[in-house]
């Protein structure tokens, strides 16, 4: 990744995180889309076995994603709704992994993974260009579109397998973490798509083929910044899917969080429906070419 | 046993027999995947670099490397002798172990000696060494704005190459890393 000085001043910091967020608000205002809030605080995370929503004792979890909650209002009519929030993922800290981050979420109902694809392609290009002065232009190729993969294919090509319905949910992350990423190029956005069914807990099977799952994510200098799908909405395939996750958790020693029975019961009416979330701070990581993520945040989380 | 998450920069792990230290190191995790840390890892023997991707929990294995400041003395056939600086304790390192090091090493020169498993694997030079020139061909005069070299044998018995104005018995500092001349210097 490539070394650039560090921003320097508190103020320049708070400034480019103040220009990214308004960019991302000028982006989904421009779109009718509408700005929403959700609860931090929940009783009923969604389980996923890699994921750890950190327990406020009493209380409940610290969202790890506002997910379900925002598939909640569409399904009751809100329409298209964005929201920037704050996520927590327990254990994870790393050059480019905080405990707490910044999320972007979005649904766009009546619309697939490929509309959600465009979209995410076009809020990058559309905060690079805000973000870019004379002196940081934007990071990747100006005018090209993101390079776009499917998965099977990409594996094939850089670790020398197809992974199918059948796949090795840990022989997959390696390789993905081992050959594929460090493969991507680095001054362009890649999207990828059509992931292993059992990579995906939460999105709709490729009709065509049930063996992938219609998600997507998005990397930008060689960083994960986006996950994108067709939302499943049937309530029966997702109850045996979060129980599976539930198993995976319990397997681990960890105690599963209570099922989210409200978000079962509404999930018949969100219908045909895409949503993506995007970490903000690697977004800004990723266009001015900081390799910490300390760089962009307004304290680091060891300050805090 | 040290544990993934023990991973460090200077860390130093044995890997089939071999021992490698950590030069460069990341923890990843894909969204909905494990988690992983990639490294960036040297051979302490033959300084070959590899990456590699260690899972989340694995165990690996300590290498018993340390450094130890040692003073060369003469060479010997094959066997080039240190002292430990220390110790004073003796031991040899192999012509085939120092490669291209050996043509820098003169009489008295403090290096660092890689004792692997209490044995000496391999030396790292000081960057800079101090020389003379034992074999040259004369100053050209007039030559000595052109830019152009010469080559000359130093004191250790590297073949380098130098500028036209340098002349046997001169002192001249060597980079020890590409053999490149860097200046001539006063001495004695």
């Amino acid at each position: 990744m490539r070394n650039r000085a560090p921003l320097g001043s508190t103020r320049a910091r708070l400034e480019l995180r103040a220009r990214g967020l308004a960019a991302v608000r000028s982006f989904f205002d421009a779109r009718g889309s509408l700005e929403v809030e959700t609860p931090l605080l929940l009783r009923a995370p969604a389980p996923e076995r890699h994921i750890v929503a950190p327990a406020v004792p009493g209380a409940g979890f610290l969202a790890a994603s506002p997910e379900l909650q925002m598939k909640r209002l569409v399904a009751d009519g809100a329409g298209p709704i964005h929201q920037i929030t704050r996520s927590f993922r327990g254990g994870e800290r790393g050059r480019v992994h905080l405990p707490e981050f910044t999320i972007v979420e979005w649904y766009l109902p009546g619309a697939t993974y490929r509309e959600a694809m465009d979209q995410t392609e076009a809020l990058v290009r559309w905060v690079a260009e805000r973000l870019a002065t004379p002196g940081n232009p934007p990071r990747f190729a100006p005018g090209f579109p993101f390079e776009r993969h499917r998965i099977p294919d990409l594996f094939e090509r850089l670790a020398g397998w197809r992974p199918g319905a059948d796949v090795d949910d840990e022989r997959f992350a390696f390789d993905l973490v081992d050959k594929v990423e460090p493969a991507l190029p680095r001054d362009q956005g890649v999207l990828l798509y059509d992931y292993p069914a059992s990579q995906a807990s939460l999105a709709r099977l490729c009709p065509a083929d049930p063996a992938y799952a219609e998600r997507f994510e998005l990397y930008l200098g060689g960083l994960e910044l986006a996950n994108g799908f067709t939302e499943l909405s049937d309530a029966a395939e997702q109850r045996a899917r979060f129980e599976r996750e539930r198993a995976a958790i319990a397997a681990q020693g960890r105690s599963p969080y209570p099922l989210d029975e409200r978000f079962l019961a509404a999930l018949p009416r969100l219908g045909l429906c895409a949503g993506v979330a995007l970490g903000f701070d690697r977004l800004l990581l990723a266009l001015t070419g900081l390799d910490d993520i300390g760089e962009v945040t307004s304290f680091r989380w060891e300050e805090v | 046993m040290y544990d993934s998450s023990d991973i460090r920069k200077n860390l130093k792990i044995l890997i089939d027999g071999q021992p490698w230290v950590v030069v460069d190191f990341q923890f990843v995790k894909p969204g909905k995947g494990t988690a992983f840390t990639r490294t960036r890892i040297k051979n302490m023997i033959t300084g070959a670099v590899l990456d590699k991707t260690f899972r989340s929990g694995e165990k690996l294995e300590p290498a018993e490397v340390e450094q130890v400041s040692a003073q060369y003395m003469y060479h010997e056939g094959e066997q080039y002798w240190f002292m430990d600086n220390s110790s004073y304790e003796q031991f040899a390192v192999s012509a085939a172990q120092l490669g291209d090091q050996a043509q820098f090493l003169t009489e008295n020169l403090v290096v660092n000696i890689t004792m692997f498993q209490g044995q000496p694997v391999g030396i790292e030079l000081p960057t800079f060494i101090e020389v003379q020139i034992t074999k040259c061909e004369p100053g050209v005069r007039g030559d000595t704005a052109s830019g152009g070299t010469k080559p000359a044998t130093i004191s250790s018995g590297a073949l380098i190459q130098v500028p036209f104005h340098i002349n046997e018995g001169d002192w001249v500092k060597v980079d020890t890393r590409d053999g490149r001349y860097v200046e001539r210097i006063n001495k004695r």
